[in-house]
């Protein structure tokens, strides 16, 4: 077997040194009852070629963003990812280590994680930023978490234009943490009162921008009556390239701020791994979960890094800890870092800035077929059409053709009949003018 | 004598800035094409401030970050023993083929029909995620093995609501991982430590003693995090039983016994596997793990969303629960994908046979290592060990030197330091966990300056263990300054580098 270095010899000369007999002998305090005599009744080893081909059989079974026009978005997004991101994550020093528990050995994986949070602070327009959470739904339950914490308060108020996915992953987490949770129901129109919903109790107030049909909001008006009431303005974003050309959530007086950063390094990859963007003010700091990187320096006065305020952790406070997070999305995080490197400030907004276009060449071209109706007054690269016959029906039409359109609604809300023709599409630097076309031809066929 | 460079370069290891202290403005690593100047549909929204990010060219972030790797320790580079973190090699074709575009490239929205391969994959895994464990069900959308205790808890309540049993605690000895008590407390229950005999293990009396019709679960560590066995598992699942409490274990200790035991058959009713310890999948610098919790046949029907299901059409995700039961969603999407592809790819290169093989080697290691350290070092529990050895610091009293003196001194000998000061229930406690993609002669030189050190510390050279490393990159960091004046962004010189 290729990764076992241990020959017979070796383990025979090594059960000697043991004082063993067998490796039986090592088992001993195992109750004999569930000892396995041998295998369980699975194929045994292969070599490198036989897995492959067996990985590229069932990857070979997939239609997606590399081999179809693709419109999908709601949370994930297809985006070129330069070819030195990888090259560079997959260096064994970063992909092969370990939470930087030992900092005189680990200040590279720090000192990106340190780069990595003034980033995510600067894109954000926040104070501080954490070093990852798993992803953007479990982030934002932590968020509101945080937010009960800091205000002493147990009611959280939720905006219908939140992906619904994260919604859900809110509710999980009150349902289990008896918090109370205020969830608006998702309207097409995207018109909804959230101030008038925040009372002496609201810990927090839940709000994403673009939201789940792509509309953008201006928050401030929602920021000060959060403020005015001592609750706080979470803030969620799942594309994180827009904020190359959005107003940023800390400039409208958010208070924490949630992103799904995939869209930047990371592949679609069927859903995960992704990483979560966590970031806040100053002031919140403490409250915070999941791990933090900061500056100090060694004994000879060198600066370095190192994780520190994890006296806010379960390995050290245990069931009084803000969060049960451990594992953070390292790896991610680095890629993401590497990338937003790449970019810089020039690239990042033009990033955005294509991105955008991109979304404007795909909501014109739809809205020249019949049956189409473009919903968004504003957008940033994803839109909410209606269309004259159910989106799910529509969707499983353009697979037929090769296409694949977009997200129907109606996935999230199956029994909201209200939502059933309604259907997102998204559009990147990616998408290209052939693409567009073959999905107006074929939604136009579908639709006639 | 310390050698001072005009550059601050030592050889090859290179003094490397921040990113932020190489930019120059308008520069850019990437040659995107000119946009058309379109005017934006942004709802008066449109960005007025800079973002502040820095502009490098593509070879000076390569570099940049080649330097930052060079100043890891890594499992590629060294032995790495970390307890309970299980550091094992981890194969390069499980990072090619989770690239392959098929896996890579496809959408967790997209529709059903077109991503059955990406459906195979995951419910292959959970077949063999089953069968390896003994169980009959598995969630697999947990994020990492603190997220798949968590499922498993809600699992629970979930399963106790629906009886109608109200109850309000949950044990965890005390030698748990710190994630147990954490996770319990996010579910809302009230944590009882259970003190672990004078054998390592959980005490018995004591654990009856707590368990009443109050109790919701016990969540234990098998093999526990003092690297022993749980001999008498199979009664503390029956007293747990008989309490109408749940059992959870924790399977991060799982590579000791895969291959050779089911937790299934030991009277489990939830455990989560981290797939990036016992299957390899990459620790890339803390994270992302994945942590699947397998399931009795009385949680099945609360598990979380979403799953996936298999019928004549082929494989279907199922992400609304008809049922009722399910206690919902953790997560935005389906699951650890990428870990799933990476993980399946290293049990089907070990098969049934090899990852026996595993378990086996990976005791072997350590009890080699515990044999050949016993004598210089205090084993406050006798063997054999699991999968990870454990000594104290009796062996460093009146020497001066500590546990994390010692640690530090292992660095300078060219070896990650065993985990420090955990578990909580010795003194000074230092976990060895070599795993199995140790051959016999790197153990060797591991033992060999084990037993240096120890030969050190008792010669009276307590001094020199104070300022060890000193052949690392950095010498000891000030961690308290850092939690005193926390520094967590970097800013313009212009402005105070200061957070609180």
């Amino acid at each position: 077997m290729r990764y076992l270095p241990q020959t017979d010899a070796d383990r025979a000369e090594m059960l000697a040194l043991i004082g063993a007999a067998s490796i039986d002998d090592l088992y001993v305090d195992v109750p004999r009852s569930a000892w396995l005599d041998g295998p369980v009744d699975l194929p045994p080893h292969q070599g490198e070629l036989q897995v492959e081909r067996a990985m590229a059989a069932m990857a070979g079974k997939n239609l997606h963003g590399g081999n179809a026009p693709f419109f999908v978005g709601c949370g994930a997004y297809r985006h070129h990812v330069p070819a030195s991101v990888d090259a560079l994550i997959q260096r064994g020093e970063f992909l092969t280590s370990y939470t930087p528990y030992q900092p005189e050995v680990s200040q590279g994986t720090l000192q990106m994680l340190f780069e990595f949070q003034t980033m995510v602070a600067m894109l954000t327009g926040m104070d501080v930023a954490n070093a990852s959470m798993y992803d953007g739904a479990s982030g934002t339950a932590e968020a509101v978490l945080m937010a009960n914490r800091s205000t002493r308060r147990h009611r959280a108020v939720l905006s219908g234009g939140l992906h619904p996915h994260y919604r859900e992953a809110v509710e999980t987490y009150a349902r289990y943490g008896d918090f109370e949770i205020a969830s608006q129901t998702l309207v097409p129109d995207g018109v909804e009162d959230l101030a008038s919903l925040i009372d002496d109790s609201t810990s927090c107030v839940v709000v994403q921008t673009p939201d789940i049909m792509g509309r953008l909001h201006d928050l401030r008006g929602l920021a000060e009556a959060c403020h005015a009431a001592g609750a706080l303005l979470v803030v969620v974003v799942t594309e994180i390239v827009s904020l190359g050309l959005v107003r940023s959530p800390g400039d409208m007086g958010a208070d924490i701020v949630v992103c799904e950063g995939q869209s930047i390094g990371n592949p679609m990859g069927f859903g995960g791994p992704y990483l979560g963007l966590f970031a806040t003010r100053d002031k919140y700091v403490r409250q915070m979960p999941g791990r933090l990187v900061g500056e100090t320096a060694d004994s000879d006065g060198k600066r370095g890094y190192v994780l520190t305020l994890s006296t806010r952790e379960q390995h050290i406070r245990r069931e009084k800890a803000t969060s049960n997070i451990c594992t953070n999305s390292g790896l991610c995080a680095l890629a993401f870092t590497i990338h937003l490197a790449l970019l810089g400030e020039a690239g990042m907004m033009r990033l955005a800035r294509l991105n955008h276009e991109a979304a404007q060449r795909t909501a014109e071209r739809l809205a020249t077929i019949d049956g189409v109706t473009v919903l968004n007054e504003s957008y940033f690269n994803e839109f909410t059409v209606r269309l004259s016959r159910p989106a799910a029906d529509v969707i499983d039409a353009l697979v037929e053709r090769g296409v694949l359109g977009g997200v129907p609604i109606s996935r999230f809300e199956p029994d909201n009949g209200e939502l059933a023709d309604l259907m997102v599409v998204a559009a990147t630097e990616m998408t290209t003018v052939e693409e567009i076309d073959a999905l107006g031809n074929a939604l136009a066929e579908v639709l006639s | 004598m310390t050698m001072v460079t005009s550059s601050g370069h030592r050889g090859l290891v290179m003094d490397e800035p921040l990113l932020f202290e190489q930019s120059a403005e308008g520069r850019t690593g990437v040659d995107l094409e000119a946009p058309e100047g379109r005017p934006l549909k942004l709802g008066g929204l449109e960005r007025e401030a800079p973002i502040g990010l820095p502009g490098l060219s593509e070879p000076q972030v390569v570099r940049h970050y080649t330097r930052l790797s060079q100043k890891n320790y890594a499992i590629d580079a060294g032995f790495y023993p970390l307890g309970s973190c299980t550091m094992k090699h981890n194969p390069r074709l499980n990072e090619k083929v989770v690239r392959m575009p098929g896996f890579a490239m496809a959408h967790p929205m997209q529709p059903q029909q077109t991503v059955q391969g990406c459906l195979e994959l995951i419910s292959t895994l959970a077949h063999w995620l089953t069968t390896m464990t003994g169980m009959p069900g598995v969630a697999m959308s947990p994020a990492a093995g603190a997220h798949g205790e968590l499922a498993g808890l809600m699992t629970i309540r979930a399963a106790l609501t629906d009886r109608g049993d109200a109850r309000k605690r949950v044990l965890v000895p005390e030698s748990a991982h710190g994630t147990n008590p954490a996770t319990a407390a996010l579910c809302d229950y009230k944590v009882e430590s259970i003190p672990a005999n004078e054998r390592g293990r959980i005490d018995i009396e004591a654990l009856k003693e707590a368990l009443d019709e109050d109790v919701a679960a016990l969540m234990l560590t098998n093999p526990n995090t003092c690297g022993l066995f749980e001999d008498e598992v199979v009664e503390v699942a029956r007293l747990v039983h008989d309490a109408g409490a749940f059992f959870y274990a924790d399977g991060a200790n799982f590579n000791a016994i895969v291959g050779r035991v089911r937790p299934g058959d030991l009277g489990v009713d939830a455990m989560h596997i981290n797939l990036h310890k016992t299957f390899s999948t990459p620790h890339g610098g803390g994270g992302p793990g994945s942590g699947p919790v397998v399931l009795s046949e009385p949680l099945l029907p609360f598990a979380p969303l979403p799953y996936v299901v298999v019928d004549g059409e082929g494989w279907r995700l199922v992400e609304h629960d008809d049922t009722g039961k399910s206690f919902g969603r953790l997560r935005s999407f389906h699951g650890q994908m990428g870990m799933f592809v990476r993980a399946l790819a290293y049990m089907m290169s070990h098969g049934s046979d090899g990852l026996r093989q595993v378990a086996e080697d990976a005791v072997l290691n350590a009890n080699y290592i515990m044999a050949r350290l016993k004598g210089a070092y205090n084993a406050p529990f006798p063997g054999p060990c699991m999968h990870e050895c454990l000594f104290d610091d009796h062996s460093l009293k009146d020497t001066g030197v500590s546990t994390l003196d010692l640690a530090k001194a292992m660095i300078d000998e060219g070896f990650h330091p065993m985990t420090m000061y955990f578990p909580l229930v010795v003194h000074g406690a230092m976990l060895i966990e070599p795993t199995e993609t140790e051959s016999r002669q790197s153990l060797d030189l591991f033992c060999d300056s084990m037993l240096h050190l120890m030969e050190r510390a008792k010669a009276g050279d307590a001094e020199w263990f104070h300022n060890a490393p000193y052949l690392a990159p950095w010498s000891r960091l000030d961690e308290t300054a850092a939690a005193r004046r926390p520094v967590l962004t970097w800013k313009p010189a212009a402005e105070t580098n200061r957070a609180v």
